[in-house]
């Protein structure tokens, strides 16, 4: 493995790994705050063990994100030196207010973790979606650092150099509402999933069914509706992309040529060299409609695009194709249990649809990770699109790859313990919050 | 602006050593405990630190932020020379804050909870060990930027006999700060004394590694001495800092320990002011003699953004850290605590 590739695998090793716990940090707080709340209204103890418990499991995912998100911080500078040179005081803005966001988010969470019947009700509750509130901010802030890379605004590229620069107008780079919203709609969508199907897993096997009832209403519902909303912001994402920049959306459609009414590849496995997909179904016309609105537009492809500034299209498709797949089986499920949920049907508390929830379980997170292969991958070989080469930017210090195994270890060991506590703590549910409960599996 | 940026750069570093300095140090108090001992350390830490380290550790990313966005040169000429003990602090920092959240939350308290507890006190020596390494190597001069060997580029900047007692000075004076903080905390006349007993190690520790530091920098030829007294602002923070040390010693062998955690703030806090002053504006300095100053940022419009969300920002974030630690914090009439 030579160095720039050591980085660039440490980099997405860090950011694949970080991203699983910010996601849950951004979103469990609001289910949180949400069971906080009935516990508050209702008094119905249940609640407020599904809070604690839920805050137990979090702790673990916040201390993990926090360190991570560290690493992160210091990583930007240790693998990409040249490029923070240039970009940090361009994109610096959000960045510093995340720093705000973040020290915000890690008081309130302090009060809130440490601050259990010490402090006025409402007060402490209130600093629970503070949590919640902080986090999401931080996560919408730093996409649009990303959305800033994909799409550099807010400086002048003159002769190599960076001249006047605008800090604000470079956070407020024209994608960052798109990024942002698919950022914030996938959290949901996945911690929700994820959530939701742990609680559904217990209630089939009959464990602490009022207990795990209630925090699978919680997280559905969210779930639901942001895995509904998902493709609609995809879909604004996805035209956005088409407009600034081309060469990733020939490479996500793998689309090697441009033309007009160019259909819409749905699976298939790419074929650099001969310049054609293999085994995939096409929609006529469909891309066409989808970038432009319309059947018979033209589509730019890959022949358009220089070929040493063209991404790699097997991977950028194949994560297009994972996320796009997984969110429409997401949105289906959804749209079923809401469906049966606002008609009350019976069918709707039945174990079909929640073994459909147990396998939907790492849906969501897959769709993230692949996500954001397609964001990164397909920006390919820009670090800062059109203007600076990932290849340019990397760190003169050879021997990344010693670094990489070593964090590669280090995150895997982590990911491990992760799983191995949150085993425990779903198993301890039982011991620390069992109420005496008359079985009943109402749903509403 | 800039002096707005600078100034809150200052004190996020200088608010980092103190605060996750006796975070760290607490780490290092479980190491140097006896079995019954730890346990006490251990609940008080767990009570004191445990609402705190997150936000703790916010100083070291507002600081790293405020470098990279302001100053990125700086930013990257340290992440380029010194990129391994930076790998490592990383190392402790990730092993240290999981394996303190993995002891507090799991949920059955078997023996996992030895492997935490050893990798939380090893990592909480690994730290600020790195930390005193790299802000050694900072100022030692040692950073070579026309470096063409592999040692002389990345190993040679940051392992020599200063940097090295820079960091034992750095392990020290954490558990210093830890062992003073602790005996306003404890809750018995034992655990007093306890902590009373570790003050006294870790004083006498900081002050032979802190001698250790005047040796080692002869040895290397860095000229310590002239920071410390070359200026007369260095100079009298440095006496200062010698005088409050007296008074400390006065009221410690009184056992009165009142007073005894803002003097030892103090005291850091004015070694930091006379190195940081006698080498100001300049930030990193390189073997050839010249140096990264800090009145030279990556842009001014960024720094004026940057002071302004700085200034903003601490509007919400100061009152509420201080609400924290008060609310966390034993005292009379606290009667949450137990
Ligand atoms: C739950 C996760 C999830 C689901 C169900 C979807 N996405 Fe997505 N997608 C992400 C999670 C995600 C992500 C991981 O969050 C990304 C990476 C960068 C970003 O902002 O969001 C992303 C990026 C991303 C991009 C690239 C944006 C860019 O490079 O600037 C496009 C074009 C789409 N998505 C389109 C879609 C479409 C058409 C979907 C239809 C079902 C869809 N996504 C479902
Ligand atoms: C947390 C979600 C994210 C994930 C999973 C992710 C994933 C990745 C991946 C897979 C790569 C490697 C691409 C390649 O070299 O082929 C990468 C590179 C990179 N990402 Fe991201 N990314 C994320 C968010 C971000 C954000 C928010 C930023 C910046 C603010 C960012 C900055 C970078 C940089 C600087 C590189 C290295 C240069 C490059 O390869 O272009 N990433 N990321
Ligand atoms: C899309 C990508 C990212 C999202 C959505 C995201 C979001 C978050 C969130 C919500 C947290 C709070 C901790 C938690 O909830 O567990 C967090 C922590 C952190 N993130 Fe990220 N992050 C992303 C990528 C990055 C990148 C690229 C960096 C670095 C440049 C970074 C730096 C940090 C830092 C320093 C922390 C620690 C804050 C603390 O100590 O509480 N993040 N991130």
């Amino acid at each position: 493995m030579n160095d720039f590739l050591a980085a660039r695998s440490q980099m997405a090793l860090s950011l694949g790994f970080h991203i699983v716990f910010s996601c849950i940090g951004m979103v469990m707080p609001f289910f949180m705050a949400v069971s906080h709340f009935y516990w508050l209204k209702t008094g119905n103890i249940i609640y407020k063990n599904v809070t604690k418990a839920w805050s137990k499991g979090v702790a673990i995912f916040f201390a993990t994100g926090a360190v991570s998100g560290t690493v992160l911080s210091f990583e930007l500078g240790l693998l990409w030196p040249e490029f923070m040179k240039h970009a940090g005081p361009i994109f610096g803005m959000p960045f510093s207010l995340e720093g705000t966001a973040f020290f915000i988010e890690a008081i309130a969470l302090g009060f809130f973790m440490y601050g259990w019947d010490r402090f006025n009700r409402w007060f402490h509750w209130f600093t629970g979606l503070v949590v919640g509130i902080s986090g999401l901010a931080s996560g919408i802030l730093v996409v649009s650092a990303n959305s800033w890379m994909n799409d550099p605004s807010g400086f002048d590229y003159i002769n190599g150099q960076y001249l006047n620069i605008d800090p604000i107008k470079a956070m407020f780079n024209p994608g960052w509402y798109q990024e942002a919203l698919h950022m914030s709609l996938a959290a949901f969508a996945a911690t929700g999933f994820a959530v939701a199907g742990v609680h559904a897993l217990m209630i089939l096997r009959k464990k602490n069914l009022l207990f795990h009832t209630k925090a699978f209403k919680i997280a559905v519902i969210f779930a639901a509706i942001a895995a509904i909303l998902q493709p609609i912001s995809g879909d604004k994402s996805a035209r956005y992309v088409a407009k600034r920049q081309p060469a990733k959306l020939a490479a996500m459609e793998a689309l090697y040529f441009t033309g007009n009414s160019v259909p819409l590849i749905i699976g298939g496995i790419p074929d650099s060299k001969n310049k054609k997909v293999n085994y995939d179904i096409e929609i006529p016309g469909l891309l066409s409609f989808m970038v432009n609105r319309d059947f018979h537009s033209t589509v730019k492809g890959l022949d358009s695009i220089p070929p040493e500034n063209q991404p790699p299209v097997a991977i950028t498709h194949y994560a297009f194709q994972i996320m796009v797949g997984l969110g429409m089986i997401m949105m289906l499920i959804s749209i079923i249990y809401l469906a049966g949920a606002i008609t009350k049907k019976k069918w709707r508390n039945s174990r079909w649809l929640l073994r459909l929830f147990v396998y939907a379980i790492p849906t969501g997170f897959i769709a993230v990770e692949a996500g954001w292969i397609l964001t990164e991958v397909g920006r390919q070989p820009w670090i800062l699109q059109g203007i600076m080469r990932t290849s340019e930017a990397v760190t003169p210090m050879p021997g990344i790859k010693y670094t990489f195994y070593l964090f590669t270890a280090v995150y895997f060991s982590l990911a491990l313990v992760v799983i191995f506590l949150l085993f425990r703590q779903i198993k301890m549910v039982g011991k620390l919050y069992d109420v005496p409960e008359n079985i009943n599996l109402q749903m509403n | 602006m800039l002096y707005v940026v600078v100034g809150f750069l200052w004190i996020s570093i200088l608010l980092y050593l103190l605060l996750a300095g006796a975070d760290f140090g607490a780490g290092i108090l479980e190491l140097v405990s006896s079995p019954k001992s730890k346990i006490i350390t251990k609940k008080l830490m767990y009570r004191i630190m445990g609402p705190i380290w997150e936000a703790n550790h916010m100083w070291l990313i507002i600081s790293i932020v405020i470098l990279f966005v302001g100053f990125p040169a700086v930013y990257t000429v340290v992440s380029v020379h010194l990129h391994i003990p930076l790998v490592l602090m990383l190392m402790g920092i990730i092993a240290r804050g999981t394996a303190f959240s993995f002891r507090n939350y799991d949920a059955v308290k078997d023996e996992m909870q030895l492997v935490y507890s050893r990798i939380f006190v090893y990592a909480s020596i690994v730290t600020p060990l790195f930390l005193g390494i790299i802000a050694g190597s900072i100022v030692s001069g040692k950073i070579d930027p026309a470096a063409n060997t592999f040692m002389s580029a990345y190993i040679y900047d940051w392992l020599d006999w200063f940097t090295l007692s820079v960091g034992l000075f750095t392990v020290f004076i954490c558990g210093f700060l830890a062992s003073v903080y602790l005996i306003g905390e404890s809750d018995s006349e034992e655990q007093r004394l306890l902590f009373f007993k570790r003050t006294r190690n870790m004083n006498a520790g900081a002050f032979l590694s802190g001698a250790l530091v005047l040796i080692a920098a002869r040895l290397e030829n860095i000229p310590v001495y002239h920071w410390l007294f070359g200026n007369l602002v260095s100079a009298s923070a440095i006496i200062s800092a010698l005088l409050s040390l007296v008074v400390f010693w006065f009221l410690f062998y009184k056992r009165k320990s009142g007073l005894l955690r803002i003097l030892a703030a103090f005291q850091l806090t004015m070694i930091f002011v006379a190195v940081t002053y006698s080498h100001y504006p300049n930030i990193v300095l390189f073997k050839n003699g010249s140096s990264i100053s800090l009145n030279e940022p990556g842009d001014n419009h960024t720094i004026n953004a940057l002071g302004w969300a700085l200034l903003i920002g601490s509007i919400f974030i100061l009152p509420a850290v201080f609400y924290l630690i008060y609310s966390f914090t034993e005292r009379k009439g606290n009667q949450f605590y137990r």
